[in-house]
């Protein structure tokens, strides 16, 4: 659904979306990685379950949350992709261990 | 029939917060036509800023008709909650899994043990069980607390629920009922008119009733004295931190610290003399926050992603006031602070009285009376 402008420059980067090996931009947020990942819904909402995915992409709507590297409800437009970034989607709420 | 064609209603409660709602919806079901003249929204709403405990270890000392009144209310909290949910589809997550009180220091051991210990000894207390536990004992349930937590005190019989649901739900009862529910009425002079009340408002709207009950929190002490009778109470400040919703991990109310059945979890452990005025203080969030962080280290993972203040409604000796006037019969006062824990009383006991026309000599204990007794010289 989403593509990159033609002249999106930037070093390839390697992370993983539920341990599946993906490839962002440096530069990239993470959300806007999982969306360029085909990735829409990046998590289910804690009440009732449904889908949600990044939104305002700027740091205002918390739709994106997903977990990072083990910490979960990170907000994915507020943090750039990094080598090796380990991002899950997350269901429902987060657990306090993680 | 002549003093219905006089007047709009059976009762008039004014207030619509936990305590008049609970009264209001209980009238109802008791067959009494009900108008809830309330301020609306904009009114200082402790209703909508608690802690949705249903919170019964501790409470009474001094007052021993205090501990019997809020164990009844505990005990019958399980059925009103079923009645509301029948009622309305609402379901306001009652549940009573036991509370535990956490205490950091041999010191807050012995203070709440002897507290507990003096409440229980009372003559004519009501009986029902608590325990102090050790650390051991309290680990078995939360091998989660921190270091600094040397036990605790527990008693089966505490709960929570959603209180937001909770006022939800009595106002859809309300209105299933056929209360009439109004909004922006904040009522001016309440005066006998024709063996009953009017009641004016601060938009000129008059309303007529047979009888009337304040149950209007911190505006009972303006209201109270137009009809005979006394509440005497200020506002006590408190903190509430709340953090983003997690998967459920704690099994119980834990004093100030408890997760909402919504996974969010609650922090409020603070009181402050502050008028009305409702503005967060950091230090004051920052140092309920320290405490919660020494009984649970483990929450200083989670992002806080909200904090609010709100005022209960104290009376002098922290116990309620029900009381009908003695020189206007057919005015009636309710207040108190713990309006979750007592909803059940309110509604299903309290209530049925009111209609009948005459609180029983139980009651009496809880009359404003009690302060005014002359100072010894």
């Amino acid at each position: 659904m989403f593509q990159r402008l033609p002249d999106a420059g930037g070093e390839r980067v390697s992370f993983t979306i539920d341990g599946r090996p993906a490839e962002a931009l440096s530069g990239d947020s993470v959300a806007a990685a999982l969306l360029a990942n085909g990735v829409g819904a990046c998590r289910t909402t804690p009440v009732s379950g449904a889908p949600r995915g990044p939104y305002c992409m700027m740091g205002v709507c918390f739709d994106c949350l997903v977990t990072i590297d083990g910490t979960g409800n990170q907000q994915g437009c507020q943090i750039r992709v990094r080598p090796g970034m380990r991002v899950e989607t997350q269901n429902g709420k987060r657990e306090i261990e993680r | 029939m002549t003093e219905r064609t006089r007047s709009d209603c059976d009762v008039a409660v004014i207030g619509g917060g936990l305590v008049g709602s609970a009264i209001a919806w209980g009238l109802a079901q008791q067959g009494q036509t009900v108008a809830v003249l309330d301020e609306g929204d904009v009114a200082v709403r402790p209703s909508r800023g608690n802690f949705a405990l249903v919170w019964v270890q501790g409470k009474g000392l001094g007052l021993p008709e205090y501990a019997g009144w809020t164990k009844m209310s505990s005990d019958t909290w399980t059925g009103f909650a079923e009645r509301l949910q029948e009622q309305t589809g609402i379901d306001v997550c009652y549940r009573r899994p036991g509370g535990f009180l956490p205490l950091l220091s041999e010191e807050e051991m012995e203070r709440r043990a002897g507290q507990l210990r003096r409440l229980h000894n009372q003559p004519n207390v009501v009986r029902y069980d608590y325990e102090m536990m050790d650390r051991a004992a309290v680990a078995k349930e939360m091998p989660f607390i921190g270091k600094d937590v040397v036990g605790a005190s527990y008693c089966p019989l505490d709960g929570h629920c959603n209180s937001l649901k909770l006022l939800r739900a009595l106002h859809s009862g309300m209105s299933l009922s056929g209360v009439s529910y109004r909004p922006h009425h904040r009522v001016e002079r309440i005066e006998p008119r024709d063996g009953g009340f009017r009641m004016v408002t601060a938009s000129g709207d008059e309303v007529r009733s047979g009888k009337v009950v304040i149950a209007a929190g911190h505006d009972a002490r303006r209201l109270a004295p137009m009809v005979g009778l006394d509440a005497p109470v200020r506002p006590e400040r408190g903190h509430v931190i709340v953090t983003e919703k997690t998967a459920p991990f704690l099994n119980f109310p834990v004093g100030f610290i408890r997760q909402t059945d919504e996974g969010g979890v609650m922090i409020g452990d603070s009181f402050e003399d502050a008028g009305l005025d409702t503005t967060v203080r950091n230090g004051v969030t920052s140092t309920i926050a320290d405490r919660a962080l020494r009984i649970f280290p483990l929450l200083g993972k989670l992002n806080v992603v909200r904090t609010w203040a709100a005022l209960r409604v104290l009376t002098p000796d922290g116990f309620p006031i029900y009381e009908q006037s003695t020189t206007m019969p057919g005015a009636f006062v309710a207040t108190c602070h713990s309006g979750v824990t007592l909803a059940a009383n309110h509604a299903l006991a309290l209530a049925p009285h009111i209609a009948a026309g005459t609180l029983p000599d139980e009651f009496s204990a809880f009359s404003a009376r009690r302060f005014h007794v002359p100072a010894v010289a």
